[in-house]
């Protein structure tokens, strides 16, 4: 088992009140999944999102990243988690200003503890993966939306992560760039990441293989997508889940 | 283990890229960057002018001090402010040539030394009158301690002195006001009611500069002491040479032990006659400098503070403007130490940034001291260690003023810094 979340509460105290924005989570994912996770603003899922990212700690219950229990780490070493083991993928891109995009690919090797040997030539590689090898030295300003977000999927791979964590991926995007994006998401689910993808949008939910809901701060459902009601926007799916052959019209993928 | 015994090497690179990444922020914002460190510019610049101009007067007093004799020392009556010979007549404190007798047999460190008698006359060669000139009694000795030595003719003999004869040396600007022949040797002047042989001419005074008030040097003539002495009954005082500075101290005390005894004064009696000696004076020069420069380092350390005080708040600008950037920067793994680091690094780089303003500044502003006339600063310059001192100074106001931003940055929760518009 990649994540075992076992019964997560979070309290934020504000004031006299305290919220329970988590009580109670209990959610397993396994390697090579692709879990959304939806739920209305106030349910839980931003506070669920920090929690996996390592970018906050559970006020109980415990965080298990394969086989490590996160939960009770120290700032270093929860950084170092995030380092390796977490590539996020943010709504507002997040890239910095006036730096080329290979630079911004290659950011989290800077503070990886394998050295930099090779940086350029990884940051080149990921942004082969990302179809953008031929804009490497271009600076955000210079790229489209898609091609940031690109940019950023890029440096969420870069230290070959064992999750894949998106926050609303296409929440900045127009539909046809959103389609473009979430075609990579699939293609990356293909080769076999594990991707993470908080949303409140049904048609992109519906390319993940698995739907979390979150309803005050508990899972309201946890279902295959199939079972889900997102199940009516499937898009036609390339070879990975399809029974072994695929189907004519592949979106690309891993042929 | 092995990310613990490379962790010094990795430290260092991080330094080095924290040092690019400061240095295309500060680069990014130019404007801003140069006024923020404007500051220590001023206060750097200052400093180093300052430390400049009193090096050169140092290496300017130190010149004139070695071409004047460090080794030399003078001996002079000195009315006793207590015990039996206070308010005593003059006749009795005054130096007397005898009192002087033999001393050199006593006084081991003691090189030379020469009686020194001074007086005014007025002297005349024919039909020209010169009012005033400086009148000196010497011992032979004195051309080897003074360091002028006689150009034409000779110098006095011991039998010149002992029988007190009308010879006289001169200067050349003495000679050419009396207009006397190129040669003057076996001419004769009118001073002192009496005619004076002219044996020799001697070297001009060294030029002292404007320490000791060269400029106007006044007109020169020599008669051997025991002349001036008998003809004048003048003010007398010794100059003495140690054999070396170092020495100068036992000569001293040897000098005063001899002339005690020569002056006979009982034991509880205080000296009647004081010994002054020239390297006392480079030690008040040097610890008026001293304190000049802390002086100078006490201001320059109020600008400092109030610089200081800009880096810090272009640092709060900084942390406050790149929020989200230090939000992601965390979220890819940027440990609190990394971030704490990269903030740390920008301040230092931009206090040294003005620090080396400052040099450059201070190195300008030298240049135009050294131009003032009349200044003595012509050999100003700012020396290796003031280079160093005030680059390590900005650089620990980069730190001092540095921290408590970039403990704010690293401080910051990423989710926050995200969320940060």
């Amino acid at each position: 088992m990649l994540i075992e979340l076992k019964s997560i509460t979070k309290i934020y105290k504000m004031g006299v009140e305290r919220v329970h924005a988590l009580d109670g989570v209990d959610i397993n994912v396994d390697e090579g999944e692709y879990v959304a996770i939806m739920g209305s603003s106030g349910s839980g899922k931003s506070t669920l999102m920090n929690m996996l990212g390592c970018l906050d700690r559970p006020t109980s219950g415990s965080y298990l990243l394969a086989g490590q229990n996160t939960s009770r780490m120290g700032a270093a070493a929860q950084s170092r988690v995030r380092n390796e083991r977490i590539g996020f993928v943010f709504q507002s891109f997040e890239l910095m200003p006036r730096t080329p995009a290979w630079k911004n690919v290659a950011l989290p090797m800077m503070y990886s503890r394998h050295g930099w040997a090779g940086m350029r030539r990884k940051a080149m590689a990921a942004l082969d993966r990302v179809g953008l090898r031929d804009r490497a030295s271009h600076k955000p300003n210079q790229l489209s939306g898609g091609q940031k977000q690109r940019v950023a999927i890029a440096r969420a791979l870069i230290n070959e992560p064992s999750i894949l964590l998106a926050d609303e991926p296409t929440g900045n995007l127009d539909s046809k760039t959103s389609h473009e994006i979430l075609a990579l998401f699939d293609e990356l689910h293909a080769q076999g990441h594990t991707v993470l993808m908080v949303t409140h949008e049904a048609d992109v939910a519906a390319h993940a293989r698995r739907v979390v809901r979150m309803r005050d701060g508990k899972v309201a459902s946890d279902l295959p997508v199939e079972e889900d009601e997102v199940a009516e926007l499937i898009p036609a799916r390339s070879g990975a889940l399809q029974p072994a052959g695929g189907t004519p019209g592949d979106m690309g993928g891993d042929a | 283990m092995i990310a613990l015994l490379t962790f010094p090497f990795r430290a260092v690179r991080f330094v080095v890229v924290s040092f690019l990444l400061a240095v295309g922020q500060i680069w990014a914002n130019k404007t801003r960057s140069v006024l923020a460190t404007l500051g220590i510019v001023i206060g750097i610049a200052s400093v180093t002018a300052v430390i400049a101009a009193l090096t050169g007067l140092k290496a300017k007093v130190l010149s004139d001090f070695e071409s004047f004799g460090t080794n030399k020392m003078f001996i002079f009556p000195d009315m006793p402010s207590e015990g039996p010979k206070k308010d005593a007549d003059w006749s009795v404190i005054r130096l007397s040539p005898g009192q002087f007798q033999g001393m050199l047999e006593h006084t081991p460190s003691v090189d030379s030394f020469t009686r020194m008698a001074e007086n005014n006359t007025s002297m005349t060669h024919g039909e020209v009158t010169l009012d005033s000139a400086s009148l000196k009694g010497i011992d032979p000795s004195w051309h080897e301690i003074e360091g002028r030595y006689v150009t034409q003719g000779r110098p006095f003999s011991v039998v010149d002195d002992y029988n007190a004869r009308p010879v006289c040396l001169i200067t050349e600007k003495t000679r050419d006001e009396l207009r006397l022949p190129r040669n003057p040797v076996g001419e004769s002047v009118y001073m002192l009611n009496r005619r004076f042989e002219i044996i020799g001419v001697v070297d001009p005074p060294r030029d002292l500069g404007g320490m000791f008030g060269g400029g106007g040097v006044a007109s020169e003539v020599f008669v051997p002491f025991q002349t001036l002495w008998d003809a004048t009954d003048p003010f007398m005082y010794v100059i003495a040479n140690a054999r070396s500075p170092e020495v100068a101290d036992e000569a001293r005390a040897e000098i005063r032990f001899f002339l005690r005894q020569s002056r006979d004064l009982s034991p509880d009696e205080p000296d009647t006659f004081g010994i002054e000696v020239l390297s006392a004076y480079l030690d008040q020069f040097n610890a008026l400098a001293a304190g000049v420069t802390a002086v100078a380092g006490g201001i320059v350390s109020v600008s400092l503070l109030v610089g200081g005080i800009g880096i810090m708040n272009i640092m709060l600008v900084s942390v406050s403007e790149r929020t989200r950037e230090i939000g992601l920067r965390k979220a890819v793994g940027a440990r609190p130490a990394a971030i704490l680091l990269q903030f740390l690094v920008e301040a230092v780089t931009l206090c040294s940034l003005g620090g080396l303003l400052g040099i450059l500044g201070g190195q300008g502003m030298t240049v135009l001291l050294q131009k003032i006339p009349n200044a003595q600063l012509d050999q100003a310059y700012i020396p290796v260690w003031a280079v160093v001192l005030s680059l390590a100074f900005s650089g620990t106001v980069g730190v001092t003023f540095g921290l408590f931003p970039a403990i704010k940055a690293a401080r910051l929760n990423p989710i926050e810094a995200l969320r940060h518009e």
